[in-house]
Formats: C-alpha cells, sequence, structure tokens
C-alpha cells in the first residue's frame, strides 16, 4: 500500500517537472526553429519547431540589413571593461571594508548598504541628468562609468572575505609585504570562486543590460544588443512583423550568456543566492 | 616597548591610507552617479525644465511641490495617467507576486524530493529563463501571443478563442463581473462610473489587469519563478533530515509535515522572496517598453514607463522625475513593512 502511493508520487512528481521543463523550455525551442523559417511559414504555423523549408534568410538579413555587427561589437566592449572594472574596484573596496580598520569604515558600510536599496527605475531619469550635467551623454564613457562599480558585488566581495581565515596575510605582512602587495599576490589567489562568481553575474547582467542604455546615449552607432533588439521590434525594420529575423536576432544575443550558463552553473546559482543572505 | 608603540602608530596611518585608497574608487562611482543623481532629481521635480540646457541656470521655473500635487490632487491628464499606472500596478503586483512564490515553492519542494532524479536539470531548466535578457525574451513572447501566434494556435487545439492579446484592452475583471452576470461591462451601473477616488471612476479602479497586461504577467512570473525556486532550494537542503524523519515517527502524514515542520522552517526565505518580488514588481519596465509601450488604451502603463515617456518623449521633466520619487517611496514604505512584520514573526 505505501509503496504503490510513493511510486504514484513520483509518477506524479515527474509528470510536474517534465510539464514545467516544457513550459520553461519549448518557448526557447520555438524560438530557435521559427528563426530557422521562411516569413509566410512562421506567420502560418508558429506552433512547429520544425522549419519547412529551412531557411537561412532571416539570420542572413540580420546581418544584411540591421546594425547587428555593431551592436555586437558595442556590447563585447562594454562588457567586458565593466566587467574587467568591477571585479577589480568592487574586491579592492571589499577586501578593505572586510580587512583594514580605518576610520569611517563602518559609515562607509552602511552608506553601501543604503545604496542597495535604491530601486534602480527611480534613478532613469536622475543619471540622465547627471550625464548631461557633466557633458558625457551619447559616449561610451556613459555606457560604462556609471556602472564600473556597484553595491551589490563590494557586498559579496566583502562576505568572502570575512569567510577566509586571516592568518595567511598576516603571515604576509610580517614578511614585510605591504597592504597592495598582500592584496594582490595573497589575498587575490584566494579569492578565485568569489571572483569568478562576480565575474559571471557582472558579465551576465551588463550584456543584457537595457535601460542605462536608454538614458545614457541617444546615437544608433552607440547601441548594444538589448538596446538595437527593442528598436528592431519598435518598428524600425518597417513593414511586416519579420519574425524570423527577430527572433534569430535574440537567439544571437541569448547564445553567450547561454553558453556560460551552462558552463558555469554553480556559479549563476551561488550568485543568486548571495541576494538571501543580502536580505 | 617604545619603538612597537611608534611602529604601531604609523602602521595605523598607513592602514587608514591603504583603506581609504583601495575603497575610493567605488565611492566616488556611486557618489557621481548615484547619490549627485538624486540630489539633482529631487530639484529637478521642483521645477518644470524641458530639457533644454541645464537645469541649474537662472531662466528654468521653480514651481515648489507643484508637480507633486499634479499627480495627486489637481485635476488632470498628468494625474489621470498616473493613478491609470498605478492601478496597473496594483492588479500587476497582486497577481504576479504570490504567482511566482507560490510557483517558485512549488517547483522547490518537488525539485528536493530526494526520490526523484535529474535534479539538476529540472533545476537548471526552470532557472534559465531568469538569466536570458528581457528584451530578446519579450521578443520570444511577442511572437508566441501575436495574433494567430503560438498561444492562439495552442488556444485552438483546445476548441478556444483566444483574444487578439497585445490590442485586447478589456479589464479582466470587468470581465469576470460581466460573466458572473453582476453588471454589464457595456453599461456599468452609474453609481460605479459616477465619482472615485483621485481622479478615476470606481468603475475604472475595478478594471482588473487588461487582457494585454496578462501576457506581461505571465512573462514575468516565467522568468522569476526560476531565481527565486534557487532561494526556496537553498533553505529546503538547510533543513535538517533528522527532523523531518522525527516528524514521520511521530506518524505526520506528508502534508502535515509540509504544514508545521517545513513552511515555518522557510519563513524567512518566504519573506525574503515576498519583499524582493514586491521590489521587483513595482519597478516592471523592460517589458512594458518593448511589448506594449503602455498601451492598449493605456492599461500597461506603470509608473516606471510613465516617468520615463514623461521625461524622454514629452519633455515633461519635472512631473516625470516627480514620479520616480514617488514610485522611490511605494518601495521603501513596501520595505520597511516588509521588514516591520519579519522582525515581529520571525
Amino acid at each position: 500500500m505505501r509503496e504503490r502511493r510513493s511510486l504514484a508520487s513520483t509518477f506524479a512528481g515527474y509528470f510536474v517537472l517534465i510539464f514545467f521543463a516544457l513550459v520553461f523550455l519549448y518557448p526557447f525551442v520555438l524560438q530557435i526553429g521559427n528563426a530557422f523559417k521562411t516569413e509566410p511559414d512562421a506567420a502560418r504555423d508558429p506552433l512547429s519547431p520544425i522549419p519547412h523549408p529551412f531557411s537561412t534568410s532571416g539570420y542572413e538579413r540580420v546581418f544584411g540589413s540591421t546594425d547587428f555587427p555593431l551592436w555586437l561589437g558595442n556590447s563585447l566592449l562594454v562588457t567586458v571593461v565593466v566587467t574587467v572594472g568591477r571585479v577589480l574596484l568592487d574586491s579592492m573596496a571589499g577586501y578593505a571594508l572586510a580587512r583594514l580598520r580605518f576610520r569611517g569604515r563602518r559609515a562607509l558600510f552602511g552608506a553601501i548598504i543604503a545604496v542597495l536599496a535604491v530601486p534602480g527605475v527611480v534613478l532613469f531619469i536622475p543619471k540622465f541628468l547627471v550625464l548631461n550635467q557633466l557633458g558625457l551623454y551619447n559616449s561610451y564613457t556613459a555606457l560604462i562609468l556609471p556602472v564600473i562599480a556597484d553595491a551589490a558585488g563590494v557586498f559579496i566581495m566583502k562576505q568572502f572575505f570575512e569567510s577566509i581565515p586571516v592568518s595567511v596575510e598576516e603571515a604576509a605582512r610580517i614578511d614585510g609585504a605591504g597592504v597592495f602587495r598582500t592584496y594582490w599576490s595573497v589575498v587575490l589567489p584566494m579569492a578565485r570562486p568569489a571572483l569568478l562568481t562576480l565575474t559571471i553575474i557582472s558579465f551576465q547582467g551588463t550584456w543584457n543590460e537595457f535601460p542605462h542604455t536608454l538614458v545614457a546615449v541617444q546615437n544608433p552607432e552607440l547601441f548594444t544588443l538589448p538596446r538595437g533588439l527593442a528598436d528592431l521590434v519598435s518598428g524600425s525594420l518597417g513593414k511586416g512583423t519579420q519574425y524570423p529575423l527577430k527572433l534569430g536576432a535574440a537567439v544571437l544575443a541569448t547564445i553567450p550568456v547561454a553558453v556560460i550558463f551552462v558552463i558555469f552553473q554553480r556559479y549563476f546559482v551561488r550568485g543568486a543566492n548571495e541576494g538571501v543572505e543580502k536580505g | 616597548m617604545f619603538l612597537r608603540r611608534g611602529r604601531g602608530r604609523l602602521d595605523a596611518t598607513r592602514e587608514t591610507l591603504a583603506g581609504w585608497l583601495f575603497v575610493a574608487p567605488v565611492v566616488l562611482i556611486l557618489g557621481l552617479f548615484l547619490l549627485l543623481p538624486i540630489l539633482m532629481a529631487l530639484w529637478v521635480s521642483l521645477t518644470d525644465w524641458n530639457g533644454q540646457g541645464s537645469p541649474f541656470q537662472s531662466g528654468v521655473p521653480y514651481v515648489g511641490t507643484r508637480n507633486y500635487t499634479r499627480l495627486f490632487t489637481e485635476d488632470g491628464l498628468v494625474r489621470e495617467d498616473f493613478m491609470t499606472s498605478v492601478r496597473n500596478n496594483i492588479y500587476y503586483v497582486a497577481i504576479v507576486v504570490p504567482a511566482q512564490t507560490v510557483l517558485a515553492l512549488g517547483l522547490a519542494v518537488i525539485v528536493n524530493s530526494r526520490m526523484l532524479k535529474g535534479r539538476t536539470f529540472f533545476r537548471a531548466a526552470f532557472f534559465f529563463p531568469s538569466v536570458t535578457s528581457s528584451v530578446a525574451i519579450s521578443v520570444v513572447f511577442l511572437f508566441m501571443f501575436a495574433n494567430s501566434g503560438v498561444v492562439s494556435q495552442l488556444l485552438a487545439v483546445f476548441g478556444i478563442d483566444g483574444p487578439q492579446w497585445f490590442s485586447d484592452s478589456r479589464g479582466t475583471l470587468h470581465l469576470l463581473l460581466g460573466g458572473l452576470g453582476l453588471v454589464d461591462p457595456d453599461n456599468p451601473p452609474a453609481a460605479l462610473t459616477g465619482g472615485g477616488p483621485f481622479g478615476l471612476s470606481w468603475w475604472e479602479w475595478l478594471s482588473g489587469p487588461s487582457v494585454a497586461m496578462w501576457t506581461i504577467i505571465m512573462l514575468v512570473v516565467w522568468t522569476t519563478s526560476g531565481t527565486f525556486m534557487l532561494m526556496f532550494l537553498a533553505a529546503l537542503q538547510d533543513i535538517p533530515v533528522t527532523l523531518e524523519e522525527a516528524a514521520m515517527l511521530d506518524g505526520a502524514g506528508r502534508r502535515q509535515r509540509f504544514r508545521h515542520v517545513t513552511l515555518p522552517l522557510l519563513r524567512p526565505t518566504m519573506f525574503l522572496v515576498l519583499t524582493l518580488g514586491l521590489i521587483s514588481t513595482w519597478q516592471v519596465f523592460d517589458q512594458i517598453y518593448v511589448m506594449s509601450q503602455g498601451d492598449p488604451a493605456k492599461t500597461t502603463l506603470t509608473p516606471a514607463y510613465l516617468s520615463y515617456r514623461m521625461a524622454f518623449k514629452n519633455f515633461d521633466y519635472g512631473p516625470g522625475t516627480a514620479i520616480s520619487f514617488v514610485l522611490f517611496a511605494i518601495i521603501v514604505v513596501l520595505t520597511v513593512v516588509q521588514r516591520l512584520i519579519m522582525r515581529r514573526r520571525v
């Protein structure tokens, strides 16, 4: 009796899991399938994941008739610079807040926690105002500088440095290494898991960033992938729905994060759960 | 002794210097692009700046708190739009937050069950939508909910004639009330259309989310549940097995164990998920921008999108900025209330 019930519940469990796995993944299957269709085929039979006939014209037009290569270049540049900057600056600040004893440290940490609580959408217009006032609006600097350090990253790094033993650093300090030297050649190598988590969440966050680009630039030469994609959808393509093209561009924009997700899944999981400790 | 003390003081000075050097870049960036902008925006929200030149030059008209009173007490288009956006967002929050929390908890409990294999795969599958770009995903949902698109054809399989999602501005609470025969949506009772708080009639307040808003609700529940599932999963894995076993020995059934052992232990995570959910649902923007731009008939307008549109499309920076501060206040109040409840109950 008991066995039969547990068999039934195992079956029910798998049923729910598979149903939701389909709900969560099948849209991506449809997206990829329809991106390889001709436009009439995608309009007539969107529900089928198999293109009939198979066509790469959507992708050809992504590269031929949109500024996709430009957006890709901009996204790569901005993402790499911001990620490197965040990893370096956030870990330095996190280390100082965790380990160095200096006047104002507590107040500073309080301020960073307060900053974490400021909702992003509230800053749209304010960010534009400051970029405009400083003459940075419509520049790569506007895309990069305001987001090159973030309070959440500082918080993650501080938590991490507090979790590792202080003895190794003390040994280095006794040997006469300066603060920066100790940080660079002793502390950072120990911090590899945290640095990797920060790298990955920074990459993903910056690659997908949309609203900041709205208030930082207006010049199409400076569009990143999400911005360019949003522009395509809001009608810069002209007539027709052109779903194969749009879906294809969206697939290409998703691939880098998808690849990193598959390889570094556990770091994503760790990154998501840092939020738990934040609360 | 003397020597050591001297060196200690020198070390302390050097450490202070190093400390400030290490935090300087972050302090500079956050100060320049977070603190300073908020102060600048506070000023702009008290003016009628139209985007020309600098908002700090002498010719910019100072209007005091008028931009705020226009949102709440003055009859006009600004208040009508703002209150409509608040209404839309309230319905949006009221559906998204419970839906994503329940879905996330349910998935976490099943994924966590020890009898099932493939846990890593399912966890990854449910989490994947959360890491993708909001814009790219909105494109996919535009395609799926298009007229005679994926969803319409799927509904047709079951003999259901689906709506034209993105152009359907009918409020679903209106439809429900009509369906129950309580009121006639085409001819609502005068008692409801006559008046109501903040410039919208009671009938308008009672619209419920529009059909178009439901597409955005589904999209957001679909993308955020994965993240919250991970939080629940982490909490579930922290529950000692011995505790569940003890309850089992005491003769507690599965449902009882869940209610009396698991759920109370999940309470801190539950509050965290609800808080994060409330904070993020009041900020919905990307999906609105890509999928609906506030249409149809302003039924997907939200305060965040309205504030953007007022400033960057209509060049009404004053009211636009005022809306973002009201939004800020709403979010802060919700966070504080949550914290207070959490402190008392956990």
